[in-house]
């Protein structure tokens, strides 16, 4: 076999208590795209960090073209020739399209930047993508299917030969999805390695020619597409029968009438418009959408902190109008950030003080803090929440991605509230905590509390959610309940592929919820 | 369209600084006498050669506090090596004091690199530190007129095409400043990673070095400055320019430099530093009593800063899809 574009071979990485990676394998020849599959969690954001040089490797090879090669930095790997496309977009808003392609390596007459040069080379590589847009056009003022797009002009520019592509589809409607597969396979004719992270199977089945699955760090399993079935990767992803990973969840009460949480036409003038639902005692009500589809938006509304936003909202049947995550607390709604380490708790506090931050004033006795009350709190909750921490007084960075969100969750559940909001509650954490975070919504809502459970993980609201409520672009564009349609029919309206969803789908019996992300 | 705003923003600042200047003028016609133009214009030099350096240190969403304590103290070496070296010519005094100032900020910017300390704490550090060592270097004394070398002194005064030297400085910065933010790969990185940081890391900007390269060029700027104040005013002492630091931040707030990162023209800013000088040489002539007029010049900042704030009010992300066609 000849020698490989690319070959990675015993790929380790630990972050802290993590081992994010734990013998990452892979090869990548010319003019092929290799899938690389895995949940979310598997390591495969952070064996792109370490293809791109933004963090060293603790352990392992990265031969390209047959040398070996150590990315002391981003540049070093772009000089070698690997050139990412991010799922967060990597952009500088002030600037303009033509130095968003260019930034890092503009194009110089002598000691100055070429202007006329560099927007010309720019305005060539975006008709080849089909943009509408103008090189010199600021970023700050294009969508973000656009600025996708601009990501893609700056991967095309560069003339790569290893081009890593990390869920570039996520925010593109579906003519720009067939577009973007047509500059795909460009690149491979011109002799490109690609690299294609993405959770869609039918983008792999679409794109790629050979596959790898990531669990748990490490590389499971690999294969060329032809031969290869949604069910084996899907059971190469997850590792077990996905069924388990979710408990039964309690039936709602049927009869109508328990209605918690009223909302009628939440709009923001540009980020989301016209929500309105009903959450009653003891459900479940997903949140499914694409990444920037308005969901965390339209939550961060509910608590008070979008200023902009306007609606009607009625919790138990009071009048509630938020101005600020005070009154939402004081309404009995808690909500548990996505970001967990920038929005939900500090880092450097111990667990025992992040989970009683929220709410001091229950410890206070006279104008002093109770440190009995305090500790006998965070004792409960870490043991009703299996929270693993070494003692209360551990800081929040020494516990591990689930310990940390079971620990931001706990600190809501002391406010003892009604309505719980949880943004993305599983993003970045392995299986198992995963597991532990499902069984504590299940615990929840049996003991009355309602859910908000906002994710882009379809599985996750398939099983968990009684019902569940699609969004696309700041719109809710359908509603199902638990076990009435099946995951291509959510998909299909997240991504708006079918805009009037068909009637005999959602109707038809569910099969069992086997796409993990279909 | 945002191109169009910021333009628009600071047409907006230069019609002000006009409506003042007629203002005061109809008041008091002196003040739009030549004369009058070319003392607000040599006041405002040495504050805009500050300014230059400090909007790039802004622009990285740092802050640099220890530029007038940077001034003093190279202020106060030029004045002492003036002192003991009478032989020395202009070249050798203007390349010591920009010598000195780089050295100055190379060290805040070692110091905030190195250990990946705030700029705000570095420089309030440094600001102490540099000021102290003017007390050390000068034992405290005085360098008054008579010590002061001549050619420090005389520089200020000269007049090259009409225009006083100190003008042309600053216009040489201003210019040289524009080219380096618009033409330079280095003045481009600057506004990336002030305005993402994180991405800068991304792309492979060497964030590290362009950081040195502001904290060492404001420095340099600063000293520069420091050499030509001791000229103008023909004094070098411990105090001198304490607490000018913030007359330089205000002005590159009032030109619309944004000390979040990223955001700033070298037209506003340089508008900024004119907008200062026709309202400090304003208030003089229409007889605001000395005491009053460092509170309006305050008050005149914050306005202008909570406008700028309106101006800039930041939306929501667009996420809404414009609907054409009614569903």
């Amino acid at each position: 076999m000849s020698t490989a574009l690319l070959q990675l071979r015993g790929i380790h990485k630990r972050y802290g208590a993590t081992h994010a990676l734990r013998g990452v394998d892979l090869d990548l020849q010319r003019g092929e795209v290799l899938a690389l599959i895995g949940e979310n969690g598997a390591g495969k954001s952070t064996l792109v960090k370490i293809l791109t040089g933004v963090v060293p490797p603790d352990e392992g090879e990265i031969a390209l073209d047959g040398q070996m090669h150590r990315f002391a930095h981003a540049q070093a790997s772009q000089a070698a020739g690997i050139v990412a496309v991010h799922q967060e977009t990597v952009m500088f808003d002030e600037l303009s399209v033509a130095e968003n392609i260019f930034i890092g390596r503009h194009l110089q007459r002598g000691p100055f930047i070429d202007w006329p040069a560099m927007n010309a080379q720019a305005a060539r590589v975006l008709e080849q993508i089909g943009a509408r847009f103008g090189a010199t056009a600021l970023v700050k003022n294009l969508s973000l299917a656009e600025r996708h797009l601009v990501e893609i002009a700056r991967a095309l520019s560069q003339r790569a030969s290893v081009v890593i592509l990390d869920e570039p589809t996520a925010a593109l409607s579906q003519q720009e999805i067939r577009d973007f597969y047509g500059l795909v396979r460009k690149l491979r004719d011109q002799g490109v390695g690609v690299i294609f992270i993405t959770h869609k199977f039918d983008e792999v089945f679409a794109v790629a020619d050979r596959y790898l699955v990531l669990r748990d760090g490490a590389s499971v399993g690999r294969g060329h597409i032809a031969e290869a079935n949604e069910a084996e990767l899907v059971r190469l992803m997850a590792g077990r029968a996905i069924e388990q990973i979710y408990p039964p969840i309690p039936n709602v009460p049927s009869e109508p009438g328990e209605v918690l949480m009223q909302v009628r036409n939440l709009s923001h003038p540009t980020e989301f418009a016209d929500l309105s639902f009903n959450l009653r005692r003891g459900e479940i009500l997903g949140f499914y959408g694409l990444v920037g589809s308005g969901r965390s938006e339209a939550m961060l509304a509910l608590m008070g902190l979008n200023r902009e936003a306007s609606g009607e909202f009625e919790v138990e049947g009071r009048r509630y109008r938020p101005q600020s995550p005070g009154d939402a607390i004081a309404a009995g709604i808690a909500y548990v950030p996505e970001e967990r380490q920038r929005q939900g708790g500090i880092l450097s506090f111990s667990v025992q003080h992040n989970i009683s931050l929220a709410g001091l004033s229950r410890f206070a006795r006279g104008p002093w803090l109770s440190k009995l009350r305090e500790s006998e709190l965070c004792t409960r909750m870490t043991e009703r929440l299996r929270i693993k921490a070494g003692s209360p007084d551990t800081p929040m960075s020494g516990l591990s991605g689930g310990n940390q969100q079971k620990m931001v969750i706990a600190k809501w559940l002391g406010l003892n509230p009604r309505i719980v909001i949880l943004d993305e509650p599983t993003k970045g954490i392995d299986v198992g905590a995963k597991q532990a975070v499902y069984q504590l919504i299940a615990e929840m809502v049996s003991q009355g509390l309602a859910v908000i459970l906002v994710s882009s993980e379809l599985p996750e609201v398939m099983n968990l959610a009684h019902r569940v409520i699609v969004m696309r672009r700041g719109r809710q564009v359908a509603e199902f309940a638990h076990g009435s349609t099946d995951a291509e029919a959510v998909v299909a309206a997240a991504s708006g592929i079918a805009a009037p969803v068909n009637l005999e789908l959602v109707q038809r019996p569910a099969p069992a919820f086997r796409e993990l992300a279909a | 369209m945002s191109n169009l705003l910021s333009l628009r923003r600071e047409w907006v600042l230069l019609a002000i600084i006009v409506a003042i200047a007629l203002a005061v003028g109809a008041r008091a016609p002196v003040f739009l006498s030549w004369r009058n133009g070319m003392d607000i214009a040599n006041d405002s030099a040495i504050l805009a050669i500050l300014v230059m350096g400090q909007m790039l240190v802004l622009l990285t969403r740092g802050v640099d506090l220890s530029v007038a304590s940077n001034l003093a103290l190279t202020g106060m070496v030029c004045a002492l090596a003036g002192r003991s070296f009478p032989e020395m010519g202009v070249v050798s005094l203007v390349a010591l004091a920009i010598a000195v100032g780089t050295l100055l900020g190379a060290i805040n910017g070692w110091l905030i690199t190195r250990f990946s300390l705030p700029p705000i704490v570095v420089t309030l550090g440094t600001l102490s530190a540099y000021r102290g060592a003017i007390f050390v270097a000068s034992n405290g004394a005085w360098i008054s007129d008579q010590n002061i070398h001549p050619v420090i002194k005389g520089l200020p005064r000269e007049q090259w095409l009409g225009l006083p030297a100190l003008v042309w400085v600053a216009i040489v910065v201003v210019l040289a400043m524009a080219v380096f933010l618009r033409w330079r790969r280095e003045g481009r990185e600057i506004y990336a990673l002030g305005g993402n940081l994180h991405a800068a890391a991304y792309v492979g900007i060497p964030v590290q070095r362009r950081l040195m390269l502001v904290y060492s060029l404001s420095g340099a700027l600063a000293g520069l400055a420091g050499l030509l104040w001791v000229g103008r005013y023909s004094i070098a002492f411990t105090e001198l320019a304490s607490g000018y630091e913030l007359t330089v931040i205000a002005a590159c707030v009032i030109g619309g430099v944004s000390i979040g990162g990223g955001v700033g023209t070298v037209a506003g800013a340089a508008l900024g530093v004119l907008f200062i000088g026709v309202v400090n040489g304003a208030l003089p002539v229409i007889q605001v009593s000395p005491f009053w007029q460092q509170a309006i010049a305050g008050v005149v900042i914050l306005v202008s800063v909570v406008l700028n704030a309106g101006a800039q009010g930041r939306s929501g992300r667009l996420i809404l899809e414009r609907r054409e066609v009614p569903a």
